[in-house]
């Protein structure tokens, strides 16, 4: 997007009384809190290509304790979710959101022509391709270009992060990585980037600085604007001293500063159990577990559940049968979780994985998930789900 | 300078300022003259360890214990970290600066990511070796080198199993482009390199038993082709040459192809029969080459950035490992792109992340101060080898990376001595700016340290380093 040399203008006029505040952050300041009915997406990446298979387990599958006699789950150690499904012994949380209605758990989810490298698979995930073509652009980034053809808007889309995932990088619009509000504000404070703005682009014609201009100045309006939210309404809930703790509290300030943003990045790793699976995932459950807890009955008393959907995915499962060294190797089709106090249908959506039909050794998918993409797009973020997917995928119930 | 290479070096002012453009050019041309000394960075006992095993058809799967393995991976990453390191060196120090240019340009082109230091290598060694020469002879040797066997599966490419992968990137990515061939001749021409394969230490090998010798129609034409009389025959094609040429201009001159241009150059291309070194020539001697629209239209790549910014300011790192580090925050570690089609590059490299690292940077190093960062793992390269105890520590101790520097000021501050005291900014600005920027001489000193001459050439070097037009070129 070009931002017109009377834009910089007035964007520096602005600067000079107050702060460097842009236009779009003007018509925020009336109107601070996003109107009710708002809703939130979360997007929890596990990465490195979760067990789907250990993390729903298929308790009454005579092929899955039988391709796995050591990793194996057994159905009394899981916790029962009904008599053929429990979950891992450390995701009580989510035992608990499913035995309310609030987790609904898609099985099997992939895509055709499956490809076993994480970055590959990873990048099919995040951009929303087919196996078989490169985009350089995110599903999310694409959701920011359709959803602000005139406007900058870019802390829309926010990634707890110190770099921004393919994901969340559009065309024209690109959402914002911070690994925290304040870190972010004290980055983009140097006065001299402010006098760099205030001056202006000195190539308005040129397209390249153009964007960085524009790149530059939403960042720094934008770490403003993060920042001061994020002092509005600091949750006080009590989270895990984790890493992935920290990053959903602060999510969870700023879905409750009533900022403009909907959708939110974070990622948790790695699931790559190649060796000594159990111990690797169970940390991993335990630290996610937490997290999750802490996250959703902060939301509960803030009455936000109902209007925040966390989903889960990973850039594949395993193979069904585990290796020698006490692991599993890269796999296929996983498992993704919803979490909302605003789910339509909860539960197991779409049953337990086929085991009898392999595809070498490998789950076959049943459910692609830019199925569940769609139905996100378009329900819960009111978007043009065709358009940003280029193509139709089946709508889901569970919103 | 910037475009044919990496930026004027810290004693290039008074040349870049007294020479004509077709002088400079013709300077760099000559300096790629000589060969390349070629890199060999692999440690001494890795090398032993796939000596001793060179002469097995199929070591990665028998002699070797899984402790033997991991610890062959773990010192294969480390070692293409030295290699990427030693790169950089190269583009830094080396007068052929067109030469390693075009060797960039080659390493997103034929992107290929194996993490085996020998195939990375041996690649790299024959993208610098024909990056001037003759695209025929670089098509033939890359496509042959174990890197592209094996990142494009042809050596499970056999007689009753074609792999149709390296067929079809070679025709989408390589050379004719998407829409300019069948799903036929895919199937056809991943037949015609069956029995193409490689041995852990690199090098080709022709399987004979797994090749198709059968007949194959491809591109409308018949025969029992070969591997090699499909790449001869691609090269037949002008598309490709056109192909070719659209991508260097994108690269070198603008994002934006003007395809007139591109037609004119990608014919004189195919009719010299693909020489590189004529093509770049042709270019860079143009009048076109220094139109308006083509100044500054470039946004640096991080690779570039980097280099650019170590030859402008001479320093020693003690710890050059972290420009590793400063290619994952800005995503492009060299011999480890995104994916076949390697870097998209232009506007993908900036974003609100991106950008402000790279505008923070220069102050960074000047005060030797932490890079406040952590990239994201790449589950690929690690391959499930990171420990539990470690990921835990790197997860509660994110403070991030020193860089440790030591900037030689002299050689910088020297070449502005005849500078007067009213022009010295402006004479900064032009040695490191291709377009201005807007802010004021007034404005600029007011962010200067003004106790000294010296002092204030160097904080005037931070600073324009530090503005949003010191990322283009």
């Amino acid at each position: 997007m070009l931002i017109k040399r009377r834009e910089f203008l007035q964007l520096g006029s602005l600067a000079t009384s107050s702060f460097l505040v842009p236009k779009f952050l003007k018509a925020f300041e009336g109107a601070g809190k996003l109107e009710t009915g708002n809703k939130v997406l979360v997007v929890l990446q596990l990465s490195g290509g979760n067990d789907g298979l250990n993390t729903v387990i298929p308790v009454r599958n005579d092929i899955y304790y039988r391709e796995r006699p050591k990793l194996g789950i057994a159905k009394n150690k899981s916790l029962t979710l009904s008599s053929e499904a429990g979950i891992h012994p450390e995701l009580t949380c989510l035992k608990a959101l499913y035995d309310e209605g609030n987790l609904a758990i898609l099985n099997q989810v992939g895509y055709p022509n499956p490809d076993r490298s994480h970055f590959r698979s990873m990048d099919i995930w995040q951009t929303a391709s087919g196996s078989n073509e490169y985009r350089n652009t995110g599903w999310i980034g694409r959701w920011l270009d359709a959803q602000c053809d005139h406007c900058d808007k870019p802390t829309q889309a926010l990634e707890i992060d110190d770099m921004l995932s393919l994901a969340l990088s559009g065309d024209r619009m690109k959402g914002i990585a911070l690994h925290d509000p304040a870190r972010l504000y004290n980055a983009s404070r140097d006065p001299f980037f402010r006098q760099i703005l205030q001056s202006g682009n000195a190539h308005p014609a040129a397209d390249s600085n153009n964007y960085l201009f524009q790149v530059m100045a939403e960042t720094i309006s934008g770490a403003d604007y993060i920042f001061e939210q994020s002092k509005l309404h600091p949750s006080l809930a009590a989270y895990p001293d984790t890493e992935i703790g920290k990053r959903f509290k602060t999510i969870a300030s700023l879905i409750c500063s009533g900022i403009n943003t909907r959708v939110y990045y974070l990622s948790l790793g790695s699931f790559d159990t190649h060796v000594n699976q159990e111990d690797r995932q169970q940390k991993l459950f335990v630290e996610l577990n937490a997290a999750i807890q802490a996250f959703v009955s902060d939301l509960k008393s803030n009455h936000r559940f109902h209007e925040v959907m966390l989903m889960t995915f990973s850039e594949f499962g395993r193979r069904v049968a585990q290796n020698a060294s006490g692991g599993t190797d890269h796999g296929t089709a996983s498992n993704m979780f919803l979490i909302s106090g605003a789910l339509k249908k909860a539960g197991l959506l779409n049953g337990m994985p086929d085991l009898s039909n392999l595809s070498d050794g490998d789950l076959q998918y049943q459910l692609d998930f830019r199925s569940v993409y769609a139905t996100i797009l378009n329900k819960w973020l009111d978007a043009d789900d065709g358009k940003i997917l280029g193509a139709k995928f089946e709508q889901m119930d569970f919103i | 300078m910037w475009r044919a290479g990496f930026g004027p070096s810290a004693d290039q002012f008074k040349q870049i300022r007294n020479q004509s453009s077709g002088k400079l050019f013709r300077s760099m041309l000559e300096a790629c003259q000589k060969a390349p000394v070629l890199f060999d960075v692999a440690d001494s006992g890795l090398k032993a360890m796939v000596m001793a095993a060179r002469n097995n058809p199929f070591p990665q799967r028998r002699n070797f214990s899984p402790e033997e393995k991991k610890d062959l991976r773990k010192q294969s990453v480390q070692d293409i970290k030295t290699l990427n390191v030693r790169w950089l060196q190269e583009m830094t120090d080396t007068d052929a600066q067109l030469r390693e240019k075009m060797s960039l340009f080659w390493h997103g082109h034929f992107a290929s990511k194996t993490a085996n230091i020998f195939y990375d290598q041996e690649l790299l060694n024959i993208i610098r070796q024909h990056a001037l020469g003759n695209f025929r002879d670089l098509l033939f040797s890359v496509s042959k080198s174990a890197s592209m066997i094996q990142f494009l599966n042809n050596n499970q490419n056999r007689k009753d199993h074609p792999n149709e992968n390296f067929a079809r990137e070679l025709m989408e990515l390589f050379t004719l482009g998407r829409g300019n061939y069948t799903e036929q001749d895919v199937k056809e021409s991943a037949r015609a390199f069956t029995g193409w394969g490689t041995r852990l230490a690199g090098g080709f090998e022709f399987r004979e038993r797994q090749h198709d010798p059968g007949g194959k129609i491809f591109l409308g034409r018949t025969g029992n082709f070969s591997g090699d009389d499909i790449l001869e025959i691609l090269l037949g094609e002008k598309q490709t040459a056109i192909f070719i040429t659209r991508k260097i201009y994108r690269f070198f001159v603008n994002d934006q192809a003007d395809e007139n241009r591109v037609s004119e150059l990608a014919t004189a291309f195919y009719d010299n029969g693909y020489d590189i070194q004529k093509l770049m020539e042709s270019i860079f001697s143009s009048d076109w080459f220094y139109d308006d629209i083509n100044i500054g239209a470039h946004i640096k790549s991080p690779v570039e950035w980097i280099v650019g910014i170590r030859r402008q300011l001479p320093q020693d790192i003690g710890n050059p490992e972290v420009q590793v580090l400063l290619q994952r925050l800005l995503g492009q570690v060299l011999f480890n792109p995104p994916n076949v089609a390697g870097w998209p590059g232009g506007k993908h490299w900036i974003d609100s992340s991106s950008l402000m690292l790279r505008l923070r940077f220069p102050q960074i190093m000047y005060s030797a101060d932490t890079i406040l960062a952590t990239p994201k793992d790449d589950d690929d390269l690690m391959m499930g080898l990171l420990e539990e105890s470690a990921r835990r520590r790197r997860e509660m101790n994110r403070a991030g990376q020193i860089i440790h520097t030591r900037i030689h000021w002299e050689t910088c501050t020297d070449q502005f001595r005849e500078s007067k005291e009213e022009y010295l900014i402006p004479d900064i600005r032009q040695w490191l700016l291709q377009c201005g920027t807007a802010i004021n001489n007034d404005s600029l000193k007011s962010f200067l340290n003004l106790s000294g001459r010296d002092s204030l050439i160097q904080s005037a070097i931070i600073r324009i380093m530090s503005t949003p037009e010191y990322q283009l070129c």
